[in-house]
């Protein structure tokens, strides 16, 4: 008895036991964690007389906030040009991947056509393919292809990142769905095409907004391919015309870079704001699978 | 509501005529290999092509502007005598066992802080994500500023506190630079192994926790013998996927020292990029890449067998 209720204060925890386990560890994640973010933030704004003089100022606070940064970035880069093609090549590739996802996962999941056990598993395998063993064949193929340097470079390989995950998801999402519902459908004498429309993806709808966001982020995020693909300055995406096009020689333009980060992050961190749980859903979804 | 929407298409006018073509839309072999083309034709094109693709090239001598020849191994042959492909391959090992070590200690150790009754605990877990949600490069961008060796903000620091006398030159000496950008990665990755322990540890049913307190099991022991054997299939997938990306990584390395000083953090991603593309030579560049598959599917495998083990454990 005595052990169980010593067990029991435990689990209670007195409070400043709670503050070293708890409190202090979980402040210091915290500040580890956000620090590059409000790095980003106080450089943005400061202005270059306060960035490059660390011995009079503060260099962790700004004294005299400036906008000649975010000015410069919208008006003198193709930063705007580099926004524009990355909207419309992750939107492009988020709608292309979600299509070839939804009737893959549906046709692996709910019609269990011959062989569809061995797909679901080969759709696993090409999840784990990492772009970084495909970029340099891909780079022949967009060549060969005629793409290279074009937007259909980007939109057409993304996909092999996009799909695996998203159909992945799907799955688990058609899955919890009742073959009832799709029996009665079908005895009602609905075709499987409606079945899908009218039934299965309204009742998907969680999974798809999930599928769909986190694509629309991997596809900001992806750097490698654009760098390899992308040829001419004004083409660029946002991760790679923010490197490569704003670094002059060997002067680096901090205040600019930096707000490049901070404008380039910002669209997934808003979209991110929104759909928190969409996103853990999605992250966790796929791997407990 | 959407079950009401499901009787929608059960109108007597939309019974099918029991037509060649009307029974074919019904055949489940025949629509699943309608429904899986595109998905199919996407993967066959550019994932699976592309694959075998990287493979041959690698066994040819193409550069950019000149088709290839079949050369058999003698890519890897070079590459076998090659000092920067070995450093490459140590660079490799040592940025992936180190920060997968302390991606899984830090981030199991953050899973467990915010199983715990914490305030604020979805905004808290909603912040932690952040790092991993936005775009690599650009929080690399930030490390490198952080690292700069003129304005470091890590160095202003720790000459104000006293600790040292000169600014650290962070990304310009080997083991500093490497010491560097691994802290990067494990600052990238901490945050999707800890929400994913996390989805893992809220899935443990209290009661086992309870039988164990009854038990008189101490909080090490509820740990080790509770938590741990629960977590385990959770854990064998995202470090799987942690180990193959931090392997393959790509990013953080081209912004932040691009394989130098002296080659000393080249991956064999980024030496694969640098010999492919700006140098030209895309056979040795796909050889070097296809010397990553070995490991890959070595780590695919222990991760499935960990897995299995766990399947005939429960049953």
């Amino acid at each position: 008895m005595a052990k169980k209720e010593k067990v029991g204060m435990d689990y209670l925890m007195t409070v400043p036991r709670r503050v070293v386990t708890v409190y202090i560890p979980l402040a210091v994640f915290l500040i580890v964690l956000l620090f590059p973010f409000y790095w980003m933030v106080i450089t943005t704004f400061k202005p270059n007389k306060e960035l490059y003089d660390l011995e009079h100022t503060n260099p962790f606070w700004i004294a005299a906030p400036t906008l000649d940064h975010i000015e410069k970035l919208l008006f003198n880069t193709h930063f705007p040009d580099w926004f524009v093609t990355t909207m419309i090549v992750s939107v492009a590739s988020t709608f292309l991947s979600l299509f070839a996802s939804v009737t893959g996962a549906y046709a692996i999941q709910r019609l269990r056509f011959r062989g569809s056990d061995m797909i679901g598993a080969a759709i696993f395998l090409a999840y784990l393919v990492p772009p970084s063993i495909l970029f340099i064949p891909l780079a022949t193929m967009v060549f060969d292809f005629g793409l290279f340097d074009t937007k259909w470079a980007l939109i057409l390989t993304y996909p092999t990142f996009l799909i695996p995950f998203s159909t992945w998801l799907l799955m688990g999402y058609f899955k919890t769905i009742p073959f009832e519902l799709e029996e009665c459908a079908l005895i009602d004498g609905a075709s499987r095409l409606q079945i899908l429309i009218k039934i299965v993806l309204p009742l998907a709808v969680p999974g798809l907004i999930s599928a769909g966001i986190f694509a629309f982020t991997l596809s900001w995020n992806e750097f490698i391919y654009a760098l390899t693909f992308i040829s001419s300055t004004s083409n660029k995406t946002i991760p790679v015309g923010v490197l490569t096009e704003l670094v002059e020689g060997d002067v680096y333009h901090w205040g600019s870079l930096m707000a490049g980060a901070l404008l380039g992050s910002l669209p997934v961190a808003i979209l991110y704001s929104f759909f928190v749980e969409h996103y853990v859903s999605s992250m966790t979804g796929a791997i407990k699978e | 509501m959407s079950i009401r929407e499901a009787t929608v298409p059960a109108r007597p006018e939309m019974i099918p005529q029991p037509s060649f073509v009307a029974r074919l839309l019904n055949s489940r072999h025949f629509l699943g290999f309608v429904f899986m083309l595109p998905m199919a034709a996407l993967l066959l094109i550019f994932l699976t092509y592309p694959l075998g693709l990287g493979v041959w090239l690698g066994l040819t001598n193409q550069t950019i502007g000149r088709a290839g020849k079949f050369i058999g191994l003698l890519n890897y042959e070079m590459l076998g005598d090659d000092s920067v492909f070995w450093l490459s391959v140590f660079n490799t090992v040592l940025y992936t066992t180190v920060a997968s070590v302390f991606k899984f200690g830090l981030g199991l150790w953050l899973a467990l802080i915010l199983n715990q009754r914490v305030p604020f605990q979805a905004i808290i877990r909603a912040i932690i994500l952040l790092p991993w949600i936005v775009p690599t490069v650009l929080s690399a961008i930030a490390f490198w500023w952080i690292y700069d060796s003129q304005f470091s903000i890590i160095s202003w620091s720790l000459v104000k506190l006293g600790l040292i006398d000169t600014y650290i030159d962070f990304l310009g000496e080997p083991n500093l630079a490497r010491a560097s950008v691994i802290i990067a990665n494990i600052w990238r990755g901490i945050p999707f192994v800890a929400i994913s322990l996390l989805a893992g540890l809220q899935t443990i049913s209290p009661s086992l926790y309870e039988a164990a307190v009854l038990d008189g099991a101490s909080p090490w022991q509820q740990f080790r013998y509770v938590t741990m054997p629960q977590l385990t299939p959770i854990i064998a997938v995202v470090m799987t996927f942690s180990v193959i990306f931090t392997f393959t990584d790509f990013q953080l390395i081209y912004v932040l020292t691009r394989g130098g000083p002296l080659n000393s953090t080249h991956l064999m991603a980024t030496l694969a990029f640098q010999r492919a593309i700006p140098g030209g030579n895309l056979g040795e560049g796909a050889a070097i890449a296809s010397a990553m598959i070995p490991i890959l599917a070595a780590a695919i495998m222990i991760s499935f067998f960990g897995l299995q083990k766990r399947k005939w454990q429960s049953e």
